[in-house]
């Protein structure tokens, strides 16, 4: 068991007003699961991407990752278990301008023990397998979006974390370099990585085996992808007007 | 083994924030150098004045060195009409004062009584105008540590009796032509004929005491001298037994003197005695408040600095949120973050602090040039060097603090999302 997530609630105070961003959410993901975590904005979805990847602590309830409860972890005992356990997948790629791709990809490896003698050739096959064996000199804005999206990759894949957590890694792509990125998280899970992607859109959810969709703080359904809508046969006219746009 | 590892790791993270800090500046390059600035003339100046500083005391130290720190001056003092002295008359120091003086004050190595005059020398058609004919009694020698290069040295016979013999320095000597070893030639000093018996040395020319005339001098005995010209207005030059007693010898020459001189209690002395160890410690004294309160002025200068840094340090930290996000999202801590601003912050500072520097010594070489500063000996001491930098890097330090606390406590949702 990857992650087990007991009543967790997150609750905001926004003036006078308290909000219920995660009102009682439990979740179990096992080893070398691939889940898709949808819903609207509001519906709390990216509340629990920030407690899943230790960015956040809930209010109540407890965050077992790996068996290890880190609900009460210090901030830095946090960072600790965020640069060793959790790849980050941003939809922004938050590469850092001025260093070579490589130097971004190996930035997680700054701030862990690892000795600096193993770092460049671990941030190189990093590198490798994203397949950017040949760009690692490049700067990030010498680089196209799928490019950087997978220095991005490579970047959170460098201390083989626990999981991936990919918060909508393809919203600034087009739909080819989309199918580009996402055939390579079919990959990395072919390969055993756990992966927890928040999207909402239904193509990229399509490549999950596990739908959770987040209502109100809420789960309001978790299937495998077979048994929920997106697994289904998309009905022609929207598959017309998506292909269309 | 932790004791080992602890303190590695630190100084990698240290090493580590210092590349990526370096990687900063190098990056904005223009506003670093403005930045700077304030730490730059700060870290100039003070080095500047300490090197100035330096530089005079090493010449005054040299000078009062030549001098003797362990000499005394006696001399009378005219301090007009008083209770004991109605009309203001002026008692010059007699020589019959000292009689005695050194049973009575045992901190007193030696001293000598002395009178001056200025007089022509003349050897045959050679003459010399202006040269002061001191009479010195035969302890010349030890109090004031001239040597005699050929002949002899006074004798007290040559007191006692009041000889007609005279001792010529060597530019004197030169000057009117006399052979290497005059001893037993004549010369005419004013209008008395002298025997020659010796040759002392030039005086050791001083930077700061200019003593003024040719250079050339020449010496008879006091009893000679007081012979000549009554035995009124004399001076004494004194030495004590080492420079720490001078207070002491001081005290026990004045407490002699007013008993001689028949001074009632409650009198002020008619009489002064300097003691060069107190000018050498009234010197130390201004130059080390001079410093202080260039050190001060510095500070200001620093201080204006230093918010100068916080100001930048604060910019760079709103600049840069998203990626302190990204840091922290990938594993820095929020002490990681602190030490690597702490440390940009710090090295600008020394990046100033060595600008400065360079520009201290630009400036030294600039007072170099002015002459008769006295500054030809100045340099920048280690320790100043050694302040610079400390300053520099607590400035740093204390003034990127703040910004560093900010950058460290930023909240990486927050800032991750930050435009």
């Amino acid at each position: 068991m990857v992650i087990r997530l007991e009543n967790i609630t997150r609750h905001y105070k926004v003036g006078p007003e308290r909000i219920r961003a995660l009102d009682g959410v439990s979740l179990e993901i096992d080893r070398n699961e691939y889940v898709a975590v949808m819903g609207t904005s509001g519906s709390g979805k990216s509340t629990l991407m920030n407690i899943l990847g230790c960015l956040d602590r809930p209010t109540s309830g407890a965050y077992a990752l790996d068996g290890k409860v880190t609900t009460k972890l210090s901030g830095g005992a946090l960072a600790k278990v965020r640069n060793e356990r959790i790849g980050f997948v941003f939809q922004s790629f938050e590469l850092l301008p001025r260093l070579s791709a490589l130097a971004n990809t190996e930035l997680p490896l700054l701030y862990s023990p690892a000795a600096w003698w193993g770092r460049r050739a671990r941030a190189r096959h990093a590198m490798k397998t994203v397949g950017l064996g040949d760009r690692m000199r490049h700067r990030p804005n010498q680089l196209s979006g799928g490019q950087k999206q997978r220095v991005a990759i490579a970047r959170a894949l460098i201390n083989k974390p626990s999981i991936l957590l990919a918060d909508e890694p393809t919203g600034n792509l087009d739909s080819a370099t989309t199918d580009e990125i996402l055939g390579l998280f079919d990959e990395l899970h072919r390969s055993g990585q756990t992966i927890i992607l928040v999207t909402h859109e239904p193509d990229v959810a399509r490549h999950a085996r596990r739908i959770i969709r987040m209502k109100d703080g809420r789960v309001q359904s978790d299937l495998p992808v077979d048994a929920d809508v997106v697994g289904q046969q998309v009905p022609a006219p929207l598959a017309a007007v998506e292909g269309a746009a | 083994m932790i004791l080992v590892r602890l303190p590695l790791a630190i100084f990698a993270l240290i090493l580590q924030s210092a590349f990526l800090a370096l990687g900063q500046i190098w990056a904005n390059k223009t506003r670093s150098i403005l930045t700077t600035i304030g730490i730059v003339i700060g870290v100039a100046s003070v080095t500047a004045v300490i090197a100035a500083l330096t530089g005079l005391k090493t010449n005054v130290l040299t000078d009062f060195e030549n001098l003797g720190t362990d000499k005394m001056f006696v001399e009378p003092d005219y301090r007009g009409p008083s209770k004991r002295n109605p009309r203001g008359y002026f008692f010059g120091l007699h020589a019959a004062d000292f009689d005695g003086m050194l049973d009575h004050c045992p901190d007193v190595r030696a001293f000598t009584r002395q009178t001056e005059q200025m007089l022509t020398a003349t050897n045959g058609t050679r003459s010399q105008d202006q040269v002061p004919v001191q009479a010195v009694e035969p302890s010349w020698q030890q109090v004031e540590n001239r040597n005699v290069v050929v002949g002899r040295t006074f004798s007290l016979i040559d007191d006692q009796h009041a000889r007609a013999v005279c001792l010529i320095n060597a530019r004197l000597r030169d000057r009117l032509g006399y052979p290497a070893d005059p001893a037993g030639d004549s010369i005419l000093l004013g209008s008395r004929r002298f025997r020659i018996i010796g040759v002392v040395e030039n005086r050791t020319e001083s930077s700061m005491f200019s003593f003024g005339g040719n250079g050339m001098e020449a010496f008879i005995p006091f009893g000679t001298g007081v012979g000549s010209r009554q035995n009124e207005n004399i001076g004494v030059v004194a030495v004590c037994r080492s420079p720490q007693v001078a207070d002491e010898a001081k005290a026990e020459l004045a407490f002699f003197l007013r008993h001689k001189r028949r001074i009632p209690v409650g009198e002020p002395d008619d009489f002064r005695v300097e003691v060069v160890e107190q000018f050498l410690r009234e010197f130390s004294n201004v130059s080390a408040t001079i410093t202080l309160v260039a050190t001060c002025v510095v500070g200001i200068s620093l201080l204006v600095g230093g918010v100068g840094i916080m100001n930048i340090m604060l910019v760079s930290v709103s600049e840069r949120t998203r990626e302190i996000g990204l840091r922290k999202a990938v594993g820095a801590r929020p002490s990681t973050i602190l030490l690597q601003f702490l440390v940009e912050a710090t090295m600008l500072c020394l990046m100033g602090g060595l600008i400065g520097l360079l520009g201290g010594e630009g400036i030294l070489s600039a007072l170099k040039q002015i002459p008769d500063a006295h500054l030809d000996k100045s340099y920048i001491p280690a320790w100043a060097v050694a302040l610079a930098f400390s300053f520099a890097a607590g400035v740093g330090l204390i003034f990127g603090m703040f910004p560093a606390i900010k950058a460290a406590r930023l909240d990486p949702i927050e800032a991750l999302r930050h435009e």
